[in-house]
């Protein structure tokens, strides 16, 4: 495995939409036609540069249209080309990103264009999550229900202080404030603001829960060549993993699924990390309640275990503290659901272009995108840098 | 709720899925459909100066923006035709019609709609002559034409009318930029084997779990298959019927469709024997003094297939290490 | 196309050959009888994985293929993962598409070099819900959508085309019917196993002019399950490893009015690029083609050249067992089997996805030295599997 002649990939181009609680100023085409417009200019492409796409969404129940990707090829310039749609539950964005960057690694093809979406405005989120399945017992909706439990285990588990949740939430929507696409700008949070609002799955309040987005996000990814011609700088992909396990299970430990932790194993040893926390120099993960924030930092490898609501605590995560973990304002900020994995690879590849504008953190050369979904089973995670892999 | 069993015990039920979907639409849909409403056939020009019909926002050859918009005939030809002796609900009539592709005139595109056609599929052929019939009632959607219907047979009908489509700026009065689609779909659901013997236990009040062969983890509710040894699990186990609360959340907001008061507690509960929680309501005592560890049993009503909830025991609570596997 | 490559597959890699080592399926059958997914799904994937030896441990990667909205709940795929036994954590992927794409995505994961074998499964259960009716949802939103022209009417007006073209007749496609379902009389898996001559399928009335029921596929539940393995690990795995020896797809316009409905260059052009038409390669033996409207069939054996040499769709094809989002990857898996088998030397497989077959995927598979002259072994052997599918 350690000589695989793979071809280098490079993330040329980044695009994404103003993401809204509605976007009813588009169509789903013109949805997703905003972020791939954007990935293109970016890259200094047009829709001839583009060998193949590759879409992710979350299911097709969320804007009721079976496999829209059939009705989106017009749009994305896919007519004549191969399309790929990709569905691996919330991780879908980074799934997606991944199977496009392996187009590329194995020399299919030189040019990709992948992109995720959800128009949440169609339907409703909670009742796509929680339509009743005959024979369950009815008792919760939406996802805060079914993740709150193993944030009360986290807590137990390590000791961790109540307010430590608050911390990311108030952190990561101030981070969104320098982030024009970002979906909620809230100007005038504070610790206090979240931790006075509506306890809504307890230990979850209101204002440590994600929004329902419409957005969506696209990539232009290339080859050694394709980055030599790109305008703007590139942000190379040094390793790249998706792992799954069984959504529940006897031994599962859902607090920190093994399945987030082999597959940052495969990411960093791809990439020849071997100190996460000193390597590494800003991270984008998938916390759509404030609590995963300490729970992927040790899932991850940047604290010991017991020991991530630390990290937050002591300000490690703040855009200026030694790891600034979602600089973008994250999923708590803008939750377009299939588009948010994606959002986290986007973003630290702009991190490591220089390219994030405001929330850029100030010399970042590698950085992690991650992703997750299902019953905290399904991850995807890639780790850029700003220079091609050695080799 | 219709509930059946197999010659195998194996348990369906019914399953709708239904939402009236909110569709924004963009310029160009928006012109188009609200032109409908006003009984005025819009296309767009794509990159190769064809007219599209209905037009789409993005060129299906070059992928460009397709924007300039222009009026085509009501009247048009059948480019080609299937009988429909059956219609299903939402098709756009109720009585046997075709489905056709029309070019309407002054158009170089086809658009797929139902014709009218009362002389039956006899009376239909590729190349007929057929006009749109408005509905009566227009809101801007392709429903708006109800149908199309047959042209009075004629000499035009070999040769049809040269139309060159008109320029229009697709501006209305009142303009549509949404649509509401309702779409409902019903299902036959099917648990499974292994979750239809789990469910036929429960009838007579016992939680029957299943043994992995291989890893011997016992499953509640089983779903037919150990998910770590890909194996399947068929030796049944009776459990509980007490157990331990491994963590929980407390639910303050009222769930639509749901006939349950808040606050509520949510819980895993480990029942004795078991490899992994399930879930279930925790009541019979005051909510915030649910805690971890907490040693609980169900509670059956009547009318119900599952417990109602799990109520204190009152035994001791379980110790951290006893259940943190089951976390 | 940008991409200056003649074919993008053959350029893929330079140096990986990736084969099927194996291949099952459940028996097809209107209504699996109170099976959940993941049961149905069970004995295919033990099935593959047995015949190889390969345990969960030692797959480099998992992808499958299915859809919600034939399942009617949300997140499906999720527990049908109980089937594989993913633990410890796989590697592992999903696509809302047939299978055959969940094959594509692990293909091109092999060729990276990042695994050396892969499990593809998919499975559709169609009889949880009017499946005709369920299509209509993968229409255009706005314009197609709204009326609910269900998939026979999508395909009655293809077939129209086709007839109004002049391309084929209704005797033809009784005798695609026919031929389809003879043909499975040697495929225990399939649905439908047998046909009355064309001229009696012929006699019926139409069941949606100009379909009769025979040019209808049937609705089926099932599962399918591919191993795949590269290089030298194919070679380990199997005596006669079919190797993919090119594979693309392709996608059209999806608006039914700009398309020519009576021909396909999306499968054209994918074959081109799988290297289906490279110069000096033999005509395949076989071709399994996902063709689930006998009308299709025309029009594919015409996108992909097909001629007298090829005997097209011996499995008895989607028209004898059509379970949605596994009949594609049936299809690469029928092809392969053949090759494994030795009844094969070269084979041509086909997946659709989409009204009017608006995406289509082409895969070659070949046994070792398929070049090798008309007259040897392999013309002896595809003689045979010409008779066989009589």
């Amino acid at each position: 495995m350690s000589s695989t002649g793979k071809e280098p990939v490079a993330v040329v181009g980044v695009g994404q939409t103003r993401h809204a609680a509605a976007r009813r100023d588009v169509s789903l085409a013109g949805l997703v036609r905003e972020a791939a417009l954007r990935a293109l200019e970016d890259a200094g492409a047009d829709w001839a540069d583009i060998d193949a796409v590759v879409i992710g969404k979350a299911p097709d129940f969320f804007e009721g249209v079976m496999r829209p990707e059939l009705y989106l090829a017009d749009a994305l310039g896919a007519v004549g080309k191969p399309m790929l749609r990709v569905h691996t539950a919330g991780s879908v964005g980074g799934s997606t990103a991944l199977v496009a960057a392996n187009l590329v690694a194995a020399r299919v093809h030189r040019t990709v264009l992948t992109l995720a979406f959800e128009k949440q405005s169609e339907s409703n989120a909670m009742w796509g999550l929680s339509l009743p399945v005959p024979f369950q017992q009815p008792l919760l909706a939406g996802a805060g229900g079914f993740f709150a439990p193993h944030v009360r285990a986290y807590m137990r588990r390590t000791g961790a202080p109540d307010h430590i949740g608050a911390v990311v939430a108030c952190k990561d929507r101030r981070n969104a404030l320098k982030n024009p696409y970002a979906h909620l700008h809230e100007e005038d949070i504070t610790l206090e603001k979240v931790r006075s609002s509506p306890m809504l799955w307890d230990p979850i309040r209101y204002a440590e829960t994600c929004p329902s987005s419409d957005g969506a996000c696209a990539m232009v990814l290339t080859d050694r060549t394709g980055a030599g011609r790109a305008p703007g700088p590139a942000a190379w992909v040094h390793g790249g993993a998706m792992r799954s396990e069984p959504t529940l299970f006897a031994g599962k430990d859902a607090v920190s699924p093994r399945a987030g932790s082999d597959c940052a194993a495969d990411v960093y040893r791809q990439a020849g990390i071997t100190d996460p926390r000193r390597e590494i120099d800003a991270v984008e993960m998938y916390v759509p309640f404030s609590w995963y924030e300490p729970m992927w930092l040790e899932n991850l490898g940047f604290a010991e275990p017991g020991e991530g609501w630390r990290l937050t605590e002591s300000g490690a995560t703040a855009l200026d503290g030694d790891l600034p973990v979602n600089p973008s304002g994250g999923v708590l900020s803008t939750n377009p659901i299939g588009a948010s994995g994606m959002l986290r690879f986007a973003e630290a590849a702009l991190q490591v272009r220089g390219r994030a504008g405001e929330h850029q953190v100030k010399d970042a050369r590698t950085a992690l995108g991650h992703a997750y979904g299902g019953g905290s089973q399904f991850f995807s995670m890639w780790l850029v840098g700003d220079r091609p892999p050695a080799g | 709720m219709t509930t059946g069993a197999s010659a195998t015990g194996a348990l369906s039920a019914p399953l709708v899925v239904e939402f009236p979907f909110t569709r924004s639409l963009g310029p160009v849909q928006s012109a188009f459909l609200t032109g409908l409403r006003e009984r005025t056939v819009l296309g767009v020009t794509a990159a190769d100066g064809r007219t599209l019909v209905p037009p789409v926002e993005y060129d299906p050859v070059t992928a460009q923006e397709l924007r300039t918009l222009v009026e085509v005939e009501p009247t048009g030809t059948v480019t080609t035709w299937t009988w429909n002796p059956a219609p299903r609900r939402g098709q756009p009539l109720a009585r046997p019609f075709a489905w056709v592709l029309v070019r309407l005139d002054g158009a170089d595109s086809a658009l797929l709609h139902a014709l009218d056609a009362p002389g039956g599929p006899a009376s239909v052929r590729t190349g007929m002559r057929v006009r749109i019939r408005w509905a009566a009632e227009r809101h801007g959607a392709i429903t708006d034409i109800a149908c199309f219907e047959p042209l009075d047979a004629g000499p035009a009908d070999e040769d049809p009318p040269t139309a060159q489509p008109r320029p229009h700026d697709g501006e209305f009065a009142d303009p549509v930029t949404g649509i509401t689609a309702p779409a409902r779909l019903d299902y036959t659901y099917t648990p499974g084997r292994a979750q239809s013997r789990f469910l036929a236990a429960l009838r007579d009040r016992r939680t029957l779990g299943e043994r992995c062969p291989a890893c011997r983890k016992v499953y509640v509710p089983p779903r037919g298959a150990c998910p770590t040894c890909g194996v399947a699990t068929d030796e049944q186990v009776e459990l509980g019927p007490a157990g331990t609360v491994t963590t929980f959340c407390v639910v303050n907001i009222k769930a639509k469709g749901l006939d349950i008061e808040v606050p509520y507690v949510y819980g895993h509960i480990a029942l004795d024997g078991a490899g992994l929680a399930l879930h279930g309501r925790i009541a019979g005592i005051p909510y915030d003094e649910v805690r971890m560890g907490l040693r609980v049993e169900p509670v059956w009503t009547e009318d119900s297939r599952y417990p109602d909830h799990y109520r204190p025991t009152g035994e001791p609570d379980a110790d951290y290490e006893s259940y943190k596997e089951l976390l | 196309m940008s991409d200056d490559r003649p074919n993008g597959a053959a350029g893929a890699g330079g140096s990986r050959e990736v084969a099927v080592v194996a291949f099952a399926q459940s028996d097809h059958v209107r209504r699996a009888d109170g099976l959940s997914e993941a049961e149905m799904l069970l004995p295919v994937v033990r099935e593959v994985l047995d015949r190889t030896g390969l345990d969960t441990e030692r797959l480099g990667f998992v992808c499958s293929g299915s859809s919600d909205y034939l399942a009617g709940r949300p997140f499906s795929f999720t527990m049908a993962l109980d089937a594989v036994g993913a633990w410890p954590p796989v590697s592992e992927s999903h696509v809302e598409m047939d299978g055959a794409w969940a094959l594509y995505e692990a293909w091109v994961k092999l060729l990276t070099g990042e695994a050396d074998t892969a499990l593809v499964y998919s499975w559709g259960k169609s009889s949880g819900g009017d499946l005709p009716e369920v299509l209509t949802r993968t229409l255009d939103p706005y314009y197609l959508a709204p009326l609910w022209p269900d998939s026979v009417a999508v395909a009655g007006l293809q077939t129209r085309a086709l007839l109004d073209a002049g391309i084929t007749d209704e005797r033809e496609l009784a005798g695609v019917a026919a031929r389809s379902r003879n043909a499975a009389a040697a495929n225990p898996r399939a649905q439908l196993r047998s046909s009355p001559p064309p001229e009696e399928l012929l006699a019926d009335d139409y069941l949606a002019e100009p379909l009769r029921r025979h040019d209808l596929p049937p609705v089926t539940d099932g599962a399918a399950a591919v191993v795949l393995a590269a290089g030298d690990t194919a070679r380990e795995l199997c005596a006669r490893p079919a190797w993919i020896r090119g594979m693309d797809h392709r996608i059209e316009a999806h608006s039914p009015g700009v398309r020519d409905l009576t021909d396909s260059p999306s499968t054209r052009l994918a074959a081109e690029r799988a290297g289906l038409f490279d110069e000096g390669a033999p005509a395949p033996d076989t071709a399994e083609l996902h063709a689930p409207f006998t009308a299709q069939e025309v029009i594919l054996r015409r996108a992909l050249r097909l001629g007298e040499d090829t005997v097209v769709n011996p499995s008895g094809g989607a028209l004898a067992a059509n379970p949605v989002m596994a009949a594609g990857l049936i299809r690469i898996g029928e092809a392969a089997d053949r090759v494994l088998r030795g009844t094969s030397r070269r084979a041509v497989a086909h997946a659709t996805s989409g009204p009017w077959l608006q995406h289509n995927l082409v895969a070659v598979v070949e046994a070792d030295e398929a070049a090798s002259a008309p007259g040897t072994d392999g013309g002896a052997d595809a003689a045979q599997a010409r008779e066989e599918s009589r």
